[in-house]
This record gives C-alpha cells, structure tokens and sequence, in this order.
C-alpha cells in the first residue's frame, strides 16, 4: 500500500525526497515471516549496540590522548575525573563484550536455521565482513588504554603478518612506522579505531538492504507462500525486538554497574612496559577460540619424507587462523543441501551442536598456557572445525534424507489455516 | 559529416578508440599509483624514528654470569657475559640437532659476549631468562612464556613454535669494552 500522510509538510517533503515512503515500506509494512522466534532477535540487538559503541565511543574520543605518555593516564581521568566518565567508558568496554555476544548468537542462529543459503548468500557475506570489521575494531580499541596487555596483544598480533614470506617483516614495520610496538603505532590504532565503526555502519547498510531484497529467514526455513505467512513488522517485530532489548539491557546493566571488569584483564590496569611481557598473554574471550587455533597448528608442513618445509609451524598457524574466518565466505557453496533449517536436518543437527562444542573448547584451550594436553586438544577441536566446514556439510549435503517440510509457515502456527500457492489471494486470516 | 565518417573509417576509428581507451587508461592507473604511493608511504618509519637507530654500550660493568637489557629501536637487547660453560655448551651442539642452523661462532664477535634482540621471533614477546631467578627453559639459554619456545645458550631456538634464532642485530666493537648496535 503506497504511503499516505495528513501531514502536508510530510507529503511536500516525501515528494522531493521520498524518504518517509521509503521508512515506511521498510520499518513498518515490511512483510516479515510470522513465525520468527526470539534467535531472531540479536541482529536489531546488534545495530543497537553498534550505536552505544558509536556515541560513548566519540565521547570518550573527547577526553583521549594518543600518546604513549598520556594514553593511559588519560584513561585513568576518564576513570576518575570526567563527569560520568566511568560510565562511559564501561559502558562502552563492556558494549564491546556485549557486541561480540549479541553477533556470535546472530551467527549461530544463521548457521543452524540455513539463514546463509540462496538467495541469502550476498547478505550472509556482508556479515562475515562486518565480523571482520569488527574484530579489526576491538583489537586496536583494546590497544587504546595502554595497558600491559594492550601493547602484548598489539605486539603478538601484529607479528603475525610477519609469517607472511619474503615481505612480512616490511609489512610489520609498515604496520607499526617503527621498529616495535611504538607512538606512531598507538596514534594510527586509534584513527582506525575512530573510523572503522563508520564502515561497519555503511555495512550494516549493505546487509539490511540484501536482507529486505528477500526478508527474513525463519524456524522452518522455508519460503512464505503468499501474505498469510507474513505480518507487517510493526507492531508485531518492533514490539518484540524492544521486549528483546529490554531483557538485552538488565544483563548489560549488571554487568555493567555490579561486575564492570568480569570479563576484562587485571593485567591491562598496568601501564604498557615494551621491556616486560606478562607471563600469560591472554587475547579477550571473544578471540579465545582463534588463538587457540593458531597455537594448536605446531608442525611444520613439507613434502613427506624429504624434510622440506613448506609451511613452517608460524605461518600455517597464521593461515589456519585466518582460514577459520575465510571459510565462512564459501560456506554458501559448501553446504549444497536444499534444506535450510536445522529443524528438518537430523543428522546436521548433531554436527552442529558439536561444533558447538568445538567452539567452547578451543575458546576454554585459548585461555591456557601453550602446553600439553592443551596443544593435543586445541588440535582435535581444531581439526573438528575445519572438517564440519569442508568435508561434513559437503558430505551432509548428499548423504543426509531430511525430514519432510511443512507445507507452509502458516500451516504448523494455524492448523491448515493458510494454504499452498494458488490460495494466495485469500486476505490475511484475522483471529 | 562526424557521423558519416564514423561509418565509414568504423574499424579503424574501433582500433584506434581501444589504443586511446587503454593508454588514457594506463597513464591514469600510473597516475593514481604515483598518488597512493607517498600516502602508504608515510605509514612507513619516519625520520625521527629512524634517526635513534643507533646505540652505543659500555660492556664493562657486566661481569661474568650477567645478563643487561638496553633498548634499542624501542626493542630491548639482550647482552650476555657468558661463563666458559656456557660458551661450551653453545659450541658443543651438533648442527643437525638445530632448528635453524647457526654456529655458535656465527653469532658472536667474541665468544663471551652475546648480543641479540631479546624479542621472540615467533610473535614478538620477551623471552625470560636475563635475571638469574628466570625460568632459562630447557637448554639453559631464554625462554619465551608466551607460546612455549626455548633457546640454548647462543639463543638459538630448540624447541616450540618459533622459527628462527633469536637475532643478532648488526653491532661492532668501537674498543675493547665498548659496542655500537645498530
């Protein structure tokens, strides 16, 4: 239905500038699947933290300095001095944790519900970029405060480009515009830290107008027949996603009021000594089970038996860190089962929970000292998440016969109320 | 008149317009490289940071069995007076036993003084083993906390994740006690 206003002021301005039909076709009549659960309520969580990130991040800009002399202290004024500075800042170091929580469930559920299959596979990709982006982001974030484990993170992770062969070492210097960790380091870390969100933002973008092409994906995974299978979003979604959010926001603010450091680092309270490295360098959880797979790769690849190396232990560590990411782009094509949602797949089921599992491990393996038996099982883990990846969902894809699908969204919710194609015209059912 | 003479000298106007399409084309991407250029370039270290690129230490406060630290390039080095076991030891190790092979001799100006950068070369971290309560690892040289590798007396990686031995900067002896890293 075209958009219609009794405001003239709305419909002299929509005329030129059609943005209140666009808002409206997109917030408000936006047909979207009846059936959504509350999995599908972390994408809006995102965006919405995505935004608290953005304005207490550009408040606290206000008070920073990015130098090595002054970071920290300025930190620590942010801490005592500035109005509500404190507030500030843990709202927006723990936006960072709560970031990474509300994404990882948004992934999950994608992973498990099909969300990543045609005619979704743009819109999923744009959501392994803006994972990227984002951990791009956290990283030299964390870089800011100077502390400890600020600059060893820094150090550690910068030094993985130096696997790269023959160039690497010039690129780590290129990265740092010094010979270590230094202040030109500090002071670019926080330009792209001020400029990163921004992208993220134009991303965001990006993904919702992939989204709206098709709509939501929903439980069942299957397409809407006709409208009785969707509702407009509002009120129906924009009701529950702020029941979400509220939920959303007790937890933040128990964490954030009664337990602001839980899932921070004592250490990164000790200002950044380049002579001193902590004696357990830890990255945040959220990055636990990729540093559990780079460490878990200490063997060198060559050709068997003649003792030449092709892949020393440092770089393939480096490649299967970032091929843990990568393999996301191609999961498309990896999984060719016509199925979509978890629900109807029970043998894909199984292996989903356990890569669950996986996850856990390796993040419970990246918090561990680099000795036995946590090598051995970061190793399994690792081998598992690869092989869900690239053999068993391939594998899955032919072998699997899953259940059969329900004939519509609306059948399963009204009993036979909707019908298949054909029945299409037949007005939304009105309880 | 431009139009009939189009069509009349319209394959030799295609092959000319491709000449012009792919020249304008090649100057214009050589034009935006030459841009980009200074501007990735200015990441790169930049005079001032170059200029403290170079030290001098005196050695003779160190006596045998000591170990300093100096900063260098914002890199801590590490400068041992090693004890004649120590030397031994190094100069014991059978070459195929190492990782990345290294005579003892190939690392030193003179045997008892050991001078590397103290910086692990599998991520960056700082070995232990400069102060005589440290963890020295197995081979009673440095070992790095971070993601296990052990070093031997000359630095020399033995075992764990790091690929090289530890660096040995480029440094000479200006007199007898005296050296400039760097």
């Amino acid at each position: 239905m075209a958009f219609q206003s009794n405001n003239a002021l709305v419909r002299w301005i929509d005329h030129r500038l059609p943005i209140f039909t666009f808002m409206n076709a997109e917030l408000n009549e936006y047909p979207t699947p009846r059936n959504l659960s509350y999995m599908w309520n972390f994408g809006s969580l995102a965006g919405i933290v995505l935004v608290i990130m953005i304005a207490t991040g550009i408040l606290m800009a206000m008070q920073y300095t990015p130098h090595i002399d002054h970071a920290f202290d300025s930190v620590e004024r942010i801490m005592r001095d500035v109005n509500s500075g404190w507030l500030l800042r843990y709202v927006h170091m723990n936006g960072a944790h709560f970031f990474f929580i509300v994404v990882y469930l948004h992934i999950l559920r994608g992973l498990y519900y099909g969300s990543y299959k045609a005619p979704r596979e743009i819109l999923w990709m744009i959501g392994v970029v803006i994972l990227l982006l984002m951990m791009a982001t956290a990283f030299m974030g964390y870089v800011l405060p100077w502390g400890q484990m600020s600059f060893w993170g820094a150090t550690v992770i910068t030094n993985l480009f130096s696997a790269i062969p023959f160039i690497g070492p010039d690129i780590v210097v290129w990265l740092w515009g010094g010979f270590s960790v230094e202040n030109p380091t500090l002071n670019r870390f926080f330009a792209l830290h001020y400029l990163l969100p921004f992208v993220i933002v134009g991303m965001v973008f990006l993904h919702l107008w992939a989204l709206h092409r098709f709509g939501s994906n929903n439980p069942l995974g299957i397409d809407a027949k006709g409208p009785q299978d969707k509702i407009p979003f509002h009120p129906y979604y924009t009701t529950k996603d702020l029941f979400g959010l509220g939920v959303f926001l007790l937890v933040f603010c128990a964490v954030v009021f009664f337990a602001p450091n839980y899932m921070g680092h004592p250490e990164n309270y000790i200002q950044a000594n380049p002579l001193v490295t902590p004696p357990h360098i830890v990255p945040e959880w959220y990055f636990l089970p990729f540093y559990a797979i780079l460490r878990a790769i200490t063997f060198d690849i060559g050709i068997p038996f003649t003792g030449i190396v092709l892949i020393d232990a440092k770089l393939g560590g480096v490649i299967a860190m970032f091929g843990a990411i990568a393999v996301l782009f191609v999961l498309p094509w990896l999984d060719r089962s016509p199925v979509r949602s978890g629900r109807f797949r029970p043998v894909f089921k199984q292996f989903f929970w356990l890569l669950l599992v996986a996850l856990v491990v390796l993040g419970y393996m990246g918090a561990m000292p680099a000795e036995q038996p946590y090598v051995a099982i970061s190793q399994i883990a690792t081998a598992y998440y690869f092989a869900y990846f690239i053999v068993i969902l391939p594998l899955l894809s032919i072998l699997e016969r899953p259940k059969p699908l329900p004939a519509s969204i609306s059948e399963p919710v009204l009993k036979g109320g909707g019908s298949v194609a054909g029945a299409t015209a037949k007005p939304m059912e009105k309880p | 008149m431009a139009d009939s003479a189009d069509v009349q000298h319209g394959v030799e106007d295609q092959s000319k317009r491709d000449f012009l399409y792919l020249a304008a084309g090649a100057v214009g991407a050589v034009g935006v490289a030459a841009a980009v250029w200074p501007m990735i370039n200015s990441l790169n270290p930049s005079a001032d940071v170059l200029a403290l690129a170079s030290i001098d230490v005196d050695l003779s406060p160190i006596a045998v069995g000591q170990s300093i630290t100096v900063t260098w390039r914002g890199k801590p080095v590490f400068i041992r007076h090693r004890t004649e076991e120590e030397i031994a030891e190094a100069q014991a190790v059978p070459l195929e036993d190492l990782i990345d092979i290294q005579s003892d001799d190939e690392r030193v100006e003179q045997p008892q003084w050991l001078v590397m950068v103290g910086v692990c070369t599998h991520l960056g971290c700082i070995p232990l083993g400069q102060n005589p309560n440290d963890n020295k690892g197995e081979f009673g040289g440095w070992f790095c906390p971070c993601h296990g590798s052990h070093y031997d007396t000359s630095g020399r990686i033995r075992r764990g994740p790091a690929p090289r031995n530890l660096e040995v900067p480029a440094y000479t002896f200006i007199d007898e006690t005296t050296i400039t890293i760097g």
